[in-house]
């Protein structure tokens, strides 16, 4: 299969942020999350959880609450204002400040008319969303304490807050107080801190469920103002609560990390009367959950331990797959470093900085080589401004530099990298209309930048030593305007692929600077692709694991690529769950394809037979233990290499070498805060 | 000599089942093949139900009428029991193997039994029939492959489907690693929800379970092995579980976090009942043991049988003074037990370390006990450490208190020897207590109390010889002699003044077992090899006197004769030979004993003597020997006439078709009957002595309680009559004698061929 010289890269010290909120809308089947750096991203549910859209945060600015009102997403913030996000071209449309203080909580009614804000200063107020924009409406009555948690009832006649020590039922026609509902505080010492309510969830029944710093899940009636149930779930707090559509299952996130659900059951089987009862426990996080969501087949929670679990509710999936299994999300589904594969350069994306590594050297044969020059760190790029990075990259020859923040675009030259202490950098001035960009991709020759912009549309500028100048625009001929995530030039520089999150590739002539042909739309987005340098073939992953190879010139899917569509992929290579986030060629050897996604690395010899689900998938090992006749009837196109572990980014260098860039969990875990101490049996 | 042949499998027999009726006050446990009867308020024994042929495997109560239960047993039959009175009622015949009985209140006459094929559990639909005796032949088969384990079946309260019955196969949930296995089932007496206990220690409580894929469940984890049973109380407002922690765990039912522990129980819970009302519940124990216990989790009362330990490390020995059995009892604790009140005495505490119930853990041991010839001293040895390279022991002596009446802790040695002690005797004679301890540091001493006030234990004399481990050592029965067994060689010691007078060797073959001869027999000295050779020395010739091939593991002398029992394990059965050392000729031989090697054994003096003249149970004359087999099954051999006392007193329910069956008619009417039996016997047993008959009107009139009883006016005649001595004067009372020995899971056996005086009883620990 070929011998590679591997760079293990451990220097990247890439750390995702908690997550704080989160929000599902049911109708597009998306989940909303935002972090505590206050980006936003959003996940498609039916999709394998890919991560369609992120929109990065900004300094100070912590996200508090996340609510859709229908397709829109608002999010507030302890600075005070409520954010609408322009999802199409993934940025923040507007700000408006609420006064009101820090926004503990922001809910949605269902009907979408109305937004409802909690503030510092004790007052719930009331939002009208318009075509365009929100409009204040007015306040419910002004309360002495902070409001935690908001929820509608389903009707939007009535809303329950949470705040400390009570909950306050108002009605939303008078803006009056209607029930004052008392939380008890702890038993012992903690009787001198105050319990809060950090969540409520308003039923239609009339039931309010709240979860409080006590460690309580309380039931209460809303028409009588009395406590009707409480589960003690937790010795700490419980953070977040999220119910069913259908109101039949509740799960509460708590701070030792473990979800609970409750289910509305009947106590005895076939008659009416139904209960809450406790069910199941989930424990996934190490750290708090800040924010669980309950969507149709799974529980998603998320928390200070930054990763996102989708958790599978068995009785509620029709049928058993990798779809529906339980999944993890660590890291983003998108490119967070960058190789310049010429010079040997990587550039590193944090949400704030941009870090520019040289590789190391090394000598020597064996499995394990010895380092004859350390990895340097040549550039440590700070952003200008409060925003953070969007995209970034570094073009092949290793002499640009380029990023762009949720609002602009910037660019570095730097020369004389081979004597790189002189190193002298300069800000190119860009041309306005390369203002922000959502993806960025350089020619293969470094001559070109390419920027993919608002309405699906490619900027192109062209790089020399004077400066950057903008050439023209690619546009596609029709189809939506969403932002493309992903950029593709060819070897040779005729051509140039892009991906929406709409699914749509076009595929762009950069000589004659138009159209060429769009691949046909698949049900699945596109996490990877690559233009082959020399058949000229575009090869692209899909988030449901699927592949496919695109002639551009014949303008129609290759023989392979039918092939592997009408045998089918492997059980194995479908059941995987991240998806793969780089598609590379091997030039020497034409007929090799590179993947890789998390988990693994892959080698894919588009020469042999495809495996069927009858052969064994990884068969590395069996393969070594035949003799060398043998091999050749028992190998298959796969070659799944395991040896990495949590691979944030695998590129093949000009000079034959693998770049892996990892980054252990276990390096993650290290560097969170301290969990909640728990005793343990035996311990 | 006769073959016997080979004995019945019979089931190490627990407390398996406890069944709690405390309206009535009663405990019912299933134990061999009897269902005994308890009283809560008491704990006495009050009877047992005995008709059984084999192992008892459930009870269940009749749910049509509460005074009756059925039981199933491994022979076949159910049996429905009248159990305030013990009355049979009737036997119905199944057939084959039955494992467990479940009835439903919803199911009127049918019941629910596990039969042998494949573990399936069947439906019987009972005859209704006058006679005692009825073959219940309609079954029709619910399900298949459900585990033996009956914890593992439970009834749900039925709704629509008329009753739910849920099981789990065993390998059901058992993936990737985790142990989650169901080890036992419960069901809530009012709310659909289920209760399971897994290998893992979880509880699960399962709901809407009968939607194929919405069932939902709920986990608590207290336990950290495997839950032994489940049960709801009656109102289903607890649950209550129980596994080896011996900890019983009270949950609340709804708010799953609370739970109340009663800790420190004894053995692992094996089985939880909880009465009717919701007062009492009642678990039992694996060491043989059921706990009574107060709603309010209080412990209320203890009925304690022959404990079950692990394994019985030191020898069987009688206590002289109680004369009670000694043997391992509770971990760490030496148990007296009285074989003739057959009754559990008291624990004596020897390590005095707290023990921890869990699986694996090396914890003190009591492995050697001895007491010296009066009672007043008891040495014991614990140890610790299975491998010689951590072990750790204590020798401590004990004296005995006549203020407290028990054993006190008088020296402890800790390091006796620096290797494990393989052999402890105290010398026999009455005026100086002397111990011998013989170790694997070929070393043997002498321990002797200290001359001065302070009357502890030291060190007097330290022998060895050739630097050869010893294997034995023996005092003779004036304690003249201390014979030390140094491998293949005997070396004879003298006490008083510690000079080796000779050795005895009879290679090949290091000697296992020593014992001089008693009384008249005393000039010999027995000894076993490990190449099957039993040897008898003459010590005033110092020369072997006889010696053959047999393959002895246990050799016992008995104190009270010249008699000797020798073990001998062969081709898969023991064989008992008793013999005096003067006499070439065993005495008494008895082949295939048991199909088990036997390695404890013990005389147990009887309190007054037989006067048996036949030849082949003279020895048994003036002690009884009772024997341990490797399966932990307690035997003993008694004689034709003990055994027809105590021929069994379990009451048979004669069903008279023209008389309706009261309490009036089963005093009068079987008094009667007999009367008739005894006028109609034609061969009287003549060298019987007349007996004053009669014990049976008196018993039962005093047995009987008062407010079912006639009036006086009707009974004084017969009362009277009772009194009167018999002009036939040749019938004998089969009652007369009857002593009701309350052994505590005891069984009478009655084997095929075997000869017309001998019979065996069966203790089973």
């Amino acid at each position: 299969m070929g011998e590679f010289k591997v760079h293990r890269v451990r220097f990247f010290d890439y750390m995702p942020s908690g997550i704080r909120a989160l929000a599902f809308n049911r109708d597009i089947e998306r989940i909303a999350v935002a972090r505590m750096d206050g980006s936003v991203e959003v996940f498609h549910c039916s999709d394998r959880f890919f991560q369609e859209k992120i929109i990065p945060g900004r300094e100070q600015c912590g996200i508090e609450g996340l609510s859709w009102v229908g397709e829109r997403l608002f999010s507030a913030g302890l600075n005070g204002g409520i954010t609408e996000y322009d999802l199409t071209n993934q940025k923040v449309k507007y700000t408006i400040d609420a006064y009101g203080g820090p926004i503990w909580t922001i809910a949605g009614n269902q009907q979408g008319t109305h937004l409802a804000v909690g503030c510092e200063d004790g007052t719930v107020k009331l939002f009208e969303v318009n075509e365009d924009k929100i409009q204040f409406e007015r306040n419910l009555d002004r309360q002495k304490s902070r409001i935690i948690s908001l929820s509608w009832h389903p009707s939007g006649s009535k809303i329950a807050a949470g705040m400390m020590d009570m909950i306050q039922i108002f009605n939303v026609e008078t803006g009056h107080s209607v029930h004052r509902l008392l939380a008890d505080r702890g038993v012992g010492t903690s009787r001198s801190k105050e319990c809060v309510v950090w969540s409520v969830v308003y039923l239609s029944d009339g039931t309010i469920i709240s979860g409080d710093s006590v460690g309580m899940v309380k039931l209460w009636d809303d028409q009588t103002g009395t406590l009707i149930k409480s589960h003690n779930v937790t010795k700490c707090d419980v953070l977040a609560l999220s119910v069913s559509q259908n109101e039949d299952s509740l799960v509460a996130g708590t701070s030792e990390g473990t979800v609970v659900q409750f289910q509305f059951i009947s106590m005895v089987l076939g008659k009416d009367d139904k209960e809450w009862v406790r069910t199941r426990t989930f424990k996934n996080h190490t750290h708090d959950i800040r924010a669980v969501a309950e969507i149709t087949t799974a529980v998603v929670s998320g928390g200070m331990d930054a990763q996102l679990v989708v958790r599978p509710l068995l009785d509620k999936v029709e049928v058993r797959s990798a779809a529906s299994a339980l999944r993890k999300i660590h890291f983003p589904h998108r490119r967070l470093v960058s190789c310049a594969r010429k010079s040997g350069l990587m550039l590193f994306q944090y949400p704030g900085h941009l870090e520019l590594w040289r590789l190391g050297e090394s000598e020597g044969k064996g499995s394990s080589l010895f380092v004859k020059r350390n990895p340097e760190k040549l550039l440590h790029l700070k952003v200008k401004g409060e925003d953070h990075i969007r995209c970034s990259a570094v073009s092949p020859c290793g002499e640009w530099i380029v990023y762009s923040t949720a609002s602009k675009l910037r660019e570095n030259t730097l020369h004389g990298l081979k004597h790189f202490l002189f190193l002298f950098f300069q800000i190119s001035k860009l041309p306005m209309v390369l203002s922000s960009a959502n993806q960025l991709c350089f020619s293969s020759d470094s001559s070109h930048l390419f920027s993919a912009s608002a309405q699906s549309s490619v900027h192109i500028a062209s790089l020399s030593q004077s400066g950057c100048k903008f050439v023209g625009t690619l546009k596609p001929k029709s189809g939506s305007h969403q932002a493309i995530h992903l950029l593709a030039a060819s070897e040779d520089g005729k051509w140039l692929a892009s991906a929406n999150s709409d699914h749509e590739v076009h595929i762009y002539n950069l000589q004659t600077r138009k159209a060429h042909c769009t691949v046909p739309v698949y049900s699945s987005a596109v996490t990877a692709m690559g233009i082959h340098p020399t058949t000229n073939c575009l090869f692209m992953m899909y988030a449901d694991q699927q592949m496919c190879e695109y002639s551009i010139e014949q303008k129609q899917y290759t023989d392979w690529s039918r092939t592997v569509q009408r045998k089918g992929l492997h059980r194995f290579w479908m059941e995987r769950d991240t998806p793969c986030l780089n598609v590379m060629f091997n030039p020497q050897n034409p007929s090799h394809v590179i993947l890789h996604d998390t988990y693994m690395l892959c080698i894919i010899d588009q020469s042999l037979p495809l495996p069927d689900d009858k052969t064994q998938f990884y068969n590395q090992l069996t393969l070594k233990s035949l003799p060398e006749e043998q091999r050749k009837s028992h190998s298959h196109a796969f070659k799944v290499c395991k040896t990495f572990k949590d691979i944030l980014c695998v590129e093949l260098m000009s000079d034959q070498s693998l770049v892996v860039v990892e980054r252990p969990l276990e390096d993650v875990a290290s560097q969170l805060p301290a969990p909640i101490k728990q005793k343990k049996f035996a311990t | 000599y006769f073959i016997l042949c080979q004995s019945r499998l019979i089931y190490v027999c627990f407390y398996l089942f406890v069944y709690l009726f405390s309206v009535l006050g009663f405990v019912l446990c299933a134990s061999g093949d009897l269902v005994k009867v308890y009283s809560t308020r008491t704990e006495e024994w009050l009877h047992s139900l005995q008709g059984h042929t084999n192992q008892v495997t459930g009870i269940t109560l009749n749910p049509a009428n509460h005074l009756q239960v059925y039981s199933c047993s491994v022979d076949g039959t159910v049996k429905l029991w009248d159990f305030i009175d013990g009355i049979l009622i009737k036997t119905f015949v199944i057939g084959c193997p039955l494992f467990a009985i479940y009835v439903s209140e919803k199911h009127e006459g049918v019941l629910f039994l596990h039969v042998s094929m494949c573990f399936q559990l069947v439906s019987v639909h009972l005859p209704k029939s006058a006679e005692q005796e009825v073959e219940a032949k309609e079954m029709s088969a619910v399900s298949s492959h459900i585990s033996k384990n009956p914890s593992c079946t439970a009834f749900g309260r039925g709704v629509r489907v008329h009753f739910f019955f849920f099981y789990f196969s065993l390998k059901a949930t058992d993936k990737k690693g985790a142990k989650n296995a169901f080890t036992c089932i419960a069901c809530h007496p009012t709310d659909d929800c289920i209760a399971t206990g897994h290998e893992d220690g979880k509880i699960r409580l399962w709901r809407n379970f009968i939607h194929k894929k919405e069932y939902t469940y709920s986990t608590q984890h207290w336990h950290h092995n495997a839950v032994n049973t489940l049960c709801f109380t009656p109102e289903g407002t607890h649950l209550l579980s129980g596994g080896i922690e011996s900890v019983l765990v009270q949950w609340q039912y709804g708010a799953d976090n609370r739970k109340e522990f009663l800790p420190r129980l004894g053995g692992s819970i094996l089985h939880i009942s909880a009465s009717s009302d919701g007062q009492l519940f009642c678990t039992s124990h694996s060491d043989n043991k059921i706990t009574v216990i107060e709603s309010s989790f209080k412990v209320c009362g203890v009925i304690q049988g022959l404990v079950k330990g692990d394994a019985v490390l030191t020898d069987l020995m009688i206590d002289p003074r109680s004369k009670a059995l000694v043997l391992n009892g509770k971990p760490g604790h030496l148990q007296f037990y009285s074989l003739l009140r057959d009754k559990h005495l008291y624990n004596l505490d020897i390590v005095q370390q707290e023990y921890i119930y869990e699986a694996g853990l090396d914890q003190f041991e009591v492995v050697k006990a001895a007491f010296d010839i009066k009672g007043s001293w008891l040495a014991t040895v614990e140890e610790r450490g299975k491998k010689s390279s951590d072990l750790e022991f204590f020798l401590k002596l004990w004296a005995f208190d006549e203020r407290t009446q028990s054993f006190v802790l008088n020296t402890t040695i800790t390091a006796a020897h620096t290797d494990r002690i393989i052999s402890m005797c105290f010398s026999s004679s009455e005026e100086t207590t002397m111990l011998v301890t013989a170790a694997e540091d070929s070393q043997f001493k002498a321990w002797c109390q200290g001359a001065d006030d302070q009357n502890f234990w030291s060190c007097d004399f330290v022998g060895s010889y050739h630097k050869l481990n010893p294997t034995n050592c023996s005092f003779s029965a004036d304690s003249s002699l201390l014979a030390v067994s140094f491998q293949e060689v005997i070396t004879i010691w003298s006490p008083d003044t510690w000079e080796m007078l000779t050795t005895l060797c009879q290679p090949p073959g290091v000697i296992r077992d020593l014992c001089f001869g008693r009384l008249s027999c005393s000039k010999y000295l027995l000894g076993t090899t490990t190449k099957n050779l039993l040897c008898c020395w003459n010590l005033l010739t110092c020369e072997l006197e006889w010696s053959t091939s047999v393959d002895v593991s246990k050799l016992q002398p008995d104190p009270f004769s010249e008699n000797v029992a020798a073990f001998s394990y062969q081709s898969k059965h023991t064989d008992l030979f008793v013999f005096k050392p003067s006499e070439p000729r065993p005495l008494f031989t008895n082949k295939n004993v048991c199909s088990e090697k036997v390695h404890r054994a013990v005389f147990v003096p009887r309190e007054e003597p037989l006067n048996s003249c036949d030849e082949s149970t003279q020895w048994l004359n003036r002690s009884q020997l009772y024997f341990l087999t490797q399966n932990m099954d307690l035997l003993t051999f008694s004689t034709a006439t003990e055994e027809d006392r105590m021929l069994s007193s379990s009451k048979q329910l004669v069903i008279d078709d023209s008389v309706a069956v009261t309490p009036f008619y089963l005093l009068l009417g079987k008094h009667r009957q007999q009367q008739q039996k005894l006028n109609t016997q034609s061969h009287p047993v003549a060298d019987k002595p007349q007996q004053p008959q009669g014990s049976v009107t008196i018993k039962e009139l005093l047995h009987t309680p008062a407010h079912v009883l006639p009036a006086a006016s009707v009974l004084c005649s017969m009362f009277v009559n009772s009194f009167l001595i018999s002009n036939t004067g040749v019938q004998q009372d089969p009652l007369r004698y009857f002593v009701h020995i309350n052994i505590f899971l005891f069984k009478v056996k009655t084997l095929v061929n075997f000869p017309k005086l001998m019979k065996y009883e069966l203790l089973y620990l």
